[in-house]
């Protein structure tokens, strides 16, 4: 789960963490009242989405597709530029490297006092996979894409780990300033930080906290002027404060709905769509559709426990994807059984129209059963019992059905 | 022979008064597997009716472990407290007679940084093996059962000279059906599970498969998403001297989604599938880029090993 940077820096705030003074706004008014309130000569105008890149995006007008203004952040530096700004962005279709080309509608606006800046830094907070445990990682190269410092300037990036139950060890966040070439009070300001910012990961049970630009000011601050936050998901059971912070019209409605069904769903952008009973069969059934020479509508992984209604929410999701031609159902019993599968996808289409081919592959549990019932069906269904059966059928299907 | 377990390996099932717990105890106890008791805090006493036995139930590990001399226990409690159900296992293990023991924990959606306090506690005791979470388990066809540990449908297997490691678990299945496909059984198949942080990793079951006698080729089924597989593949060229078969799902898998799995995600252009792919191919792994095709490939492995007729 993602938040806006408006409201990570104010959980960075809470917790210790330097930040300038800003305003969350969704006006042209709130954001002119916020740089009357902020009384820095000064600000950044920056739009709130939950993707990166908002500083080389370009905004669009949702009726005219025109393009509005280039770059989602802008630096005012009077009223009347905020008021431009402002106007530029509320509203406006935001396009950047990470939203992909449809973009996305920008409805809050965060307002910051400006500061004076002397050298950005990279810095995140995240789970090492291999190591299992916490890594810290800055670099000297801020305020750039981190994947292409670690591409052309590998050795300015500067790795220390820790423990998430203990403290932060006091030597390996100095040596981590001292890498960024940091000295006196900036040193101890930033050793200040990275700890506040443990204890907030911990604490918040974070899966990712990124801060790029991370600045040292003229004055010798070290002040966080960006905060990219996500939670792990898996403990929002502990946290349930999270719901207020979570923005659904930044999360795709398809996927949240899914997930409300018990249901595991990515949207991608070809016409067979896919019904499989867990995530790596799901993965490998579509990659065997692509091998095959199809393209898969979208990942969909029902869960070990799927039952009548789910299934029919999942026929319902699949069929909402204009471009679909074909579904293929991959199901391997094993708590799951197979004729439960086959009576589900029957039900299924008697409340949804079903107006594509379907290609059903069981095997394990009832395999044997769930075929019968779908044979002895009025549905257009063609049953297979092997994964190589199933990608020529829905393939071979499609072909035919475009001839 | 098998790895890790075996047909008189003594299982404890945590969480077996729940319905999973109850439901897949009574298949594993179908299978052959030797369940000496359960443990569910607050029902110590009390016991539990299965089909075919009568489990009895503790209120603790530690109770159960010393009263039933148990090797090894599967975990089906729910996410917020199977962490703290796996301390409570390894510490009753690693406390115990021989201070060994495994843990295989079934659970899905444990909160990541709880995975981390508990490796990181597990990490002190080398007797105390964690398989999973997120995973189906672990399973050894014998020659009438064997030892199922886990949920997987144990009917498909079939006991063999074939090892199986894999992320996922219907996955799983579906290379053990394609292993069957080309008449070859198992010796054990390990589910390490779909999380980015768990207990066993890939080079530890390929060490114990090349340790097994029994074992003549393993199959490695990874997914999308961390380094485990490069990692894997990087020892298993210097370390591991048998057949040995790849297959990483998610090639089409679109960048920075998490595709089911917590940790099957492409982030910042990192744990793809061709990278994958590649370093099993560097490290003279026999990959099958078609997950139909797994069989086929472990049939071509094993041939030029000489181990089938052509």
């Amino acid at each position: 789960m993602n938040i806006h940077e408006f409201q990570a820096k104010g959980m960075f705030r809470d917790s210790g963490i330097r930040v300038q003074d800003g305003v969350h706004c969704t006006s042209v008014d709130q954001a002119l009242s916020a740089y009357d309130l902020l009384g820095s000569e000064i600000v950044a105008v920056k739009s709130q989405i939950h993707a990166g890149g908002r500083g080389k995006g370009k905004l669009y007008s949702l009726d005219s597709g025109n393009l509005v203004m280039e770059g989602g952040v802008k630096i005012a530096f009077s009223r009347g530029e905020v008021e431009s700004y402002a106007s530029s962005i509320l509203g406006h279709r935001l396009v950047t490297k990470q939203t992909g080309p449809s973009g996305k509608i920008v409805k809050n606006l965060y307002v910051e006092s400006g500061c004076e800046i002397e050298h950005e830094y990279y810095l995140a907070l995240l789970v090492d996979r291999e190591k299992g445990t916490l890594l810290i990682m800055a670099s000297t190269e801020g305020g750039v894409d981190i994947e292409e410092v670690a591409e052309s300037n590998p050795e300015s990036i500067h790795k220390i780990w820790t423990d998430p139950i203990g403290d932060l060890n006091a030597s390996d966040a100095s040596n981590l300033g001292k890498a960024l070439g940091l000295d006196g009070q900036t040193l101890s300001g930033f050793c200040d930080m990275i700890s506040n910012l443990v204890s907030l990961f911990v604490e918040k049970d974070c899966s990712m906290i990124e801060v790029n630009p991370l600045v040292r000011t003229s004055d010798g601050e070290m002040l966080a002027l960006d905060a990219k936050l996500s939670f792990d998901e898996n403990a929002s059971f502990r946290h349930p404060w999270r719901a207020d912070l979570r923005d659904l019209s930044e999360e795709s409605e398809v996927e949240v709905r899914a997930n409300e069904h018990g249901l595991s769903y990515v949207d991608l952008d070809g016409n067979i769509g896919c019904l499989v009973n867990g995530a790596g069969l799901a993965m490998a059934t579509m990659d065997v559709i692509k091998l095959y020479g199809g393209e898969p509508a979208n990942f969909l992984d029902i869960g070990g426990g799927a039952d009548s209604d789910s299934i029919t929410a999942a026929f319902g999701i699949i069929l909402e994807d204009q471009r679909l031609e074909g579904i293929l159902v991959n199901i391997f019993g094993g708590i799951i059984r197979c004729d439960m599968v086959a009576r589900s996808i029957i039900a299924a289409s008697e409340e949804t129209e079903l107006h594509v081919p379907l290609v059903v592959r069981f095997s394990g549990t009832n395999h044997q059963e769930g075929r019968e019932i779908l044979e002895s069906s009025d549905l257009n269904v063609e049953t297979v019992s092997t994964l190589a059966e199933a990608g020529e059928a829905i393939v071979g299907v499609i072909g035919r059905s475009n001839k | 022979m098998s790895i890790w377990i075996n047909e008189s390996t003594k299982v404890l099932v945590q969480g077996i008064t729940g319905s999973q717990g109850k439901f897949h105890s009574t298949r594993m106890v179908d299978y052959g597997t030797e369940i000496v008791g359960g443990v569910t805090p607050g029902k110590g006493g009390q016991v539990v009716k299965l089909p075919s036995r009568a489990i009895p139930v503790f209120d603790t590990m530690l109770e159960a472990v010393s009263s039933t001399g148990a090797e090894a226990s599967v975990i089906y409690v729910p996410a917020r407290f199977a962490a703290a159900a796996i301390i409570e296992a390894a510490d009753a293990f690693h406390g115990g007679k021989n201070g060994r023991g495994l843990v295989i924990c079934i659970t899905e959606g444990i909160p990541i940084l709880d995975m981390v306090r508990a490796n990181s506690h597990i990490e002190k005791m080398p007797g105390v093996r964690l398989i999973g979470p997120n995973c189906p388990g672990i399973i050894s066809p014998g020659d009438s059962g064997g030892c199922k540990i886990g949920i997987m449908p144990g009917y498909i297997h079939s006991k063999g000279r074939i090892g199986i490691i894999s992320k996922s678990g219907t996955l799983t299945y579906e290379a053990v059906a394609q292993t069957m496909s080309v008449g070859e059984g198992q010796t054990t198949c390990v589910g390490i599970g779909g999380d980015p942080v768990n207990g066993t990793g890939f080079i530890d079951c390929l060490s114990a498969f090349e340790q097994d006698p029994d074992t003549a080729a393993v199959v490695m089924i990874g997914e999308i998403g961390g380094n485990a597989e490069e990692e894997a593949a990087s020892w298993a060229k210097d370390n591991f001297t048998k057949p040995l078969v790849g297959f990483v799902a998610g090639a089409t898998a679109p960048p920075g989604k998490r595709m089911g799995h917590a940790g099957a995600i492409i982030s910042g252009g990192k744990g793809t599938a061709e990278e994958k792919f590649s370093a099993f191919q560097e490290a003279g792994i026999y990959i099958a880029r078609d997950p139909s095709k797994i069989g086929e490939a472990l049939l071509r492995a094993l041939v030029d090993a000489g181990l089938r007729e052509p």
